[in-house]
């Protein structure tokens, strides 16, 4: 068996020789060459006039700055073009498919920025009297109750920053929830069709991680995971629907063998978006799980903005959720319930896990895209998800081995592997094919479970004509694949930078900065 | 002086009650160029079957299991300046650690090479 090859060869020539006369700037065209910020800008440079500040007392606590700060600045049309400049050599759902697997890249609908840009939203602050933001508090409270009915779930933790912080914040209750009644557990049970964040979580919580293989047909082993169940495991992490793309059909019973040990059921709901509106969580007996706003709830993600993974509860980990939380009175009025005022109603919270409530510019997009689908409209986006997952999965039959398709229809996700490739053609060849294309490539060598996978999300958000396309340059690489062509290893030969050598890079990085001219004194 | 080998591709080379451990050339194969290796310090005690090292490759990181339990005596430094060592050379430089053994007996649920050579075979 041959080594992959991942990444440029000196054999394959020159990284970026187009085969074309070199020009002055560099550019080619309106295609823009970019030099770092530290290349161009100076540290005396800037686009932004400050008044002088006032001198007098500070309450820095003698904190105060000694050395300068040295940041490169530009004057603003600088900036501007700096910025512009570097963003029109990324790839951005704006732009196009983005078919990244279990990464939900989904149109963000621009009602949601409407709302989110309302003054009243976005110029609150978290630390102003509580008064003058009964409103932001109201849009809070509601998407909590959404999410808690959408799920069938007890309550929620609106604080968590992302997915992996929502599931420290779930593992931390369920924790929480076992020493109070002095049960202190050592294992948490990940199998292998789950996120590879689970594990990091269950290890960063302190607890060992034992994995539990998958079936043939993709799914958690049933019958290997309560062979383990034993009362010294703390908890189980299941991703449903799973990276296989497939729903876990046996989740109730699961939840039922892991209550009967006196552990937990946490669910990794990445994959929400597979099931909104059709499927509750929380009667499938989960105890905790995570909703990505930015993926099932439509807010920006990949650098669009911050995510947001709050936390929904089960009636028996509720207790122990983190402060603070918005409470809301029998009159009406909006109160954040905080250590000081948690008194006897929560006295069993674990802590906080983030100084303030949450990502509010998220909570506002991710009411807004709920309030404009209704409930009817949600359980459309997971029909839609999944249609268009199948449709991906059945257009490539023949063209690309799908190892699970005799499981059933996939979920949100299609998966396939790189079987039947010849002339030692990857997965990563594949991926840089598409590139030439014009797409973003898929997730790659990503689940675990299958050779050379490929998985492919392509969201509710995409048409039949956007996914036709999309499924023809995938056919056109693969077919070049199967064919053993070779000029597929110099892909992309399109691109402004031809393949990188991701090995060098990883084994010798060369790292690239500037000193302060201050510094280098 | 037998090797041994894993389902989870780890080989292990006993002689007497010192032991020498890797993956094969198959798992390397599986992973792809090697970046970056990160073995157990000498004095470090290790259980079958639980994570003894980790390999990463610009495909994934991954978990090298202890093929049986015992205390590690020795890791191979020379894969932190030259982790392509594993590619080039697994089953001769490009070693991991080296443990002596606390339980022999446990060697014996291990795959001699013809049964892994089968085992790899029909994978």
């Amino acid at each position: 068996m041959t080594i992959n090859p991942s990444g440029w060869r000196p054999e394959q020539g020159v990284a970026n020789d187009t085969g074309r006369a070199p020009t002055f700037t560099g550019n080619r065209a309106l295609m823009l060459e970019e030099p770092l910020i530290f290349e161009i800008g100076s540290t005396t440079t800037t686009g932004v006039d400050f008044g002088e500040a006032p001198s007098g007392a500070n309450r820095l606590g003698g904190l105060d700055r000694t050395a300068p700060i040295g940041c490169y600045g530009l004057s603003e049309p600088e900036t501007v073009r700096h910025f512009t400049r570097l963003s029109r050599q990324n790839y951005a759902i704006d732009l196009g498919l983005f078919p990244l697997g279990s990464c939900t890249m989904k149109h963000n609908p621009r009602i949601n920025e409407k709302i989110a840009r309302l003054p009243g939203f976005a110029d609150v602050h978290p630390l102003q009297p509580q008064e003058t933001v009964q409103g932001a508090y109201a849009v809070i409270q509601n998407l909590a109750v959404w999410l808690i009915k959408l799920t069938g779930m007890y309550g929620v933790a609106m604080s968590p920053k992302a997915g992996a912080h929502g599931e420290l914040c779930g593992l931390l209750a369920i924790r929480a929830a076992l020493e109070a009644r002095g049960d202190v557990r050592q294992v948490v049970l990940v199998p292998e069709s789950a996120h590879g964040t689970n594990p990091a979580t269950a290890a960063f919580c302190g607890y060992a991680v034992e994995t539990i293989p998958a079936t043939g047909e993709g799914r958690v082993d049933f019958e290997a995971l309560k062979a383990r169940l034993r009362p010294d495991v703390a908890a189980v992490m299941i991703t449903n629907p799973n990276t296989c793309g497939l729903f876990e059909r046996d989740l109730k019973a699961i939840s039922d063998a892991v209550h009967a040990v006196g552990a937990y059921v946490y669910c990794d709901g990445a994959n929400f978006n597979a099931i909104v509106g059709k499927v509750r969580p929380g009667d499938l007996g989960i105890d905790a799980m995570h909703i990505n706003l930015h993926k099932t709830f439509s807010t920006p993600h990949g650098g669009g903005g911050p995510g947001a993974g709050p936390v929904v509860l089960s009636e028996a980990l509720a207790p122990f959720g983190p402060l603070p939380f918005v409470g809301l009175h029998a009159d009406g009025r909006y109160e954040l319930v905080e250590e000081e005022t948690a008194g006897e109603d929560h006295p069993h919270a674990f802590g906080r896990m983030a100084a303030f409530h949450g990502q509010m510019g998220m909570f506002t997009r991710a009411l807004s895209y709920i309030l404009s689908h209704g409930a009817d409209g949600l359980a459309r986006v997971a029909e839609d998800a999944v249609l268009n997952a199948n449709y991906v999965l059945r257009s490539l039959e023949g063209v690309l081995e799908a190892p699970f398709a005799a499981s059933g229809p996939c979920m949100h996700e299609a998966l396939f592997t790189d079987n039947g490739l010849g002339g030692g053609i990857t997965t990563l060849d594949i991926a840089k094919g598409l590139i030439d294309e014009g797409y973003h490539p898929m997730t790659v060598y990503f689940p675990l479970v299958v050779h050379g996978a490929m998985l492919i999300e392509p969201t509710e958000t995409e048409s039949k004509a956007s996914l036709d396309q999309f499924i023809g340059a995938l056919k056109a690489v693969a077919e070049r694949a199967q064919a053993g062509d070779q000029s597929l290893k110099a892909a992309p030969i399109y691109a402004p930078r031809r393949r990188l050598d991701e090995t060098a890079a990883a084994r010798k990085p060369v790292l690239s900065w500037k000193d302060l001219p201050e510094a280098a004194e | 002086m037998p090797t041994y080998f894993t389902k989870d591709h780890e080989w292990i080379a006993v002689e007497g009650s010192t032991a020498t451990v890797g993956i094969t050339d198959y798992a390397q194969a599986q992973l792809g160029d090697v970046v970056f290796v990160e073995v157990p310090p000498a004095g470090t005690q290790v259980e079958k079957g639980k994570e003894a090292a980790v390999v990463e490759s610009v495909k994934a990181a991954s978990d090298v299991y202890a093929p049986v339990s015992g205390e590690v005596i020795e890791g191979n430094g020379a894969l932190e300046a030259d982790p392509a060592l594993v590619n080039t050379s697994p089953e001769g430089e490009g070693w991991f650690f080296k443990l002596t053994l606390s339980n022999e007996g446990e060697l014996a649920g291990l795959m001699d090479d013809a049964a892994y050579k089968a085992f790899v075979d029909g994978l």
